[in-house]
């Protein structure tokens, strides 16, 4: 849950320090490897997910909470493996949750900006992210361009939004 | 009782010319322009200067939506030409103050070796950090003298963008980057993280021109510090940080 109150840029000078080419991990993987996150979108993914993975933690987590454990049970009494019992019922039974979790955590990774941006930068057509692309629309001066990224982001954010509502309100309350 | 009021009426005048006059000024300036804050403060009891440092089309846009700056120092000629075409910046008090290099920086340790622009095609060199091009000066000079080498489409894939100068030499400093495209005084104060591996050519002449914001409600002591950097004292400083005359 960590991620969820830390500072973005907390996160990503955190991941700068470990990873980064002269950081305890960055630079074992980049002797041994040749390989580095930074800069790359592999690092913008890295970021936007430790930032995201709380929300679907929370989601997830919450959803299984919900499931009813007499209809775990029953599944038992017929005879059904724990595994199977997983798979046929309580999986199915918490999915809408888990899905609305991970709508969230989607949401929260489009709009991703300080993390990924200490980490991968912001490079066109490679790790430039949607918030970044405006970002530096605005200080460009390329208002036309900002708006138009900002709308498209703003629907597809309520999109989620509206979405992940109906999966939560289908799932057992 | 006596003394209040006397200590209040000798307060007063002083706190009536109290000013602050607000400064925004290219990133490379950052360490001249404070050691030179409090020369100009000096010569002008009761005067505050408050700087607010970035690349200077960042700053310029800022000014064009209305941020109260009295005060626009620009690290290009094509920055200031646009407040002025907008009529943001007043052109009459307009001056060169400075001048500066384009170098090219590696990271002192682990970098592979660079003596030419074309060497940074070495699959070695796999990152190079310059500034944003539509906002910040110095990554324009960087594609002006990349391009009079005919090598800025065969290095485009290598750069990274940074939102102004001393995040390029910053990024350079941890070693994140092979190398960077910087200016001389800005490498200078980054001695021991980064080396200078050549002088670039092949750009517009790098000066800095200042000016007064043409809502500026302290015109005259704007101008004053305008003129100011124009001035013996002012100018020691910025030659001391490495800058030349314009």
């Amino acid at each position: 849950m960590l991620p969820l109150v830390l500072p973005p840029t907390v996160l990503g000078y955190g991941i700068l320090v470990l990873m980064g080419r002269r950081g305890a991990l960055g630079g074992w993987l980049r002797e041994h490897f040749d390989y580095t996150v930074i800069f790359n979108w592999h690092g913008a993914v890295l970021a936007s997910m430790l930032v995201a993975l709380p929300l679907v933690l929370k989601g997830a987590s919450s959803a299984f909470a919900q499931v009813d454990r007499n209809l775990e049970a029953a599944a038992r009494t017929l005879r059904q493996s724990p595994w199977s019992t997983f798979v046929r019922v309580t999986l199915p039974l918490a999915w809408p949750g888990i899905l609305a979790g991970t709508l969230l955590a989607f949401a929260r990774a489009m709009g991703e900006f300080g993390a990924s941006l200490m980490v991968a930068g912001s490079i066109p057509g490679q790790t430039q992210t949607a918030s970044m692309a405006i970002y530096d629309a605005v200080q460009a001066g390329r208002d036309d361009l900002a708006l138009m990224l900002a709308l498209i982001v703003s629907a597809v954010s309520v999109a989620v939004l509206v979405l992940s509502n109906r999966f939560l309100q289908r799932s057992p309350s | 009782m006596k003394r209040l009021l006397l200590s209040l009426s000798l307060a007063l005048p002083l706190m009536a010319s109290a000013q602050q006059l607000t400064v925004s000024a290219a990133a490379s300036l950052t360490d001249a322009f404070k050691e030179i804050a409090p020369k100009f403060e000096a010569t002008k009891p009761g005067t505050t200067l408050r700087f607010n440092f970035a690349a200077s089309g960042v700053l310029l846009q800022q000014i064009a939506q209305g941020a109260p700056v009295d005060v626009f120092a620009s690290a290009d000629q094509e920055t200031m030409n646009r407040g002025v075409d907008q009529k943001v910046i007043a052109a009459d008090a307009r001056r060169d103050f400075a001048a500066n290099t384009l170098v090219l920086v590696t990271p002192t340790q682990g970098a592979p070796a660079i003596a030419t622009l074309a060497d940074l095609k070495k699959p070695e060199v796999k990152r190079i950090a310059v500034g944003k091009v539509a906002s910040v000066p110095v990554g324009r000079y960087t594609q002006q003298a990349l391009g009079s080498a005919q090598l800025w489409s065969a290095l485009s894939p290598k750069l990274v963008f940074a939102d102004n100068v001393r995040q390029v030499l910053d990024y350079v400093a941890r070693g994140e980057v092979e190398a960077g495209f910087v200016y001389r005084t800005d490498a200078e104060l980054a001695k021991g993280k980064v080396a200078i591996a050549m002088t670039v050519g092949g750009h517009a002449p790098v000066t800095y021109p200042v000016a007064v914001v043409a809502d500026s409600k302290q015109a005259a002591l704007a101008r004053d510090f305008v003129t100011f950097l124009g001035g013996a004292e002012a100018q020691a400083v910025l030659a001391r940080y490495g800058f030349g005359k314009p």
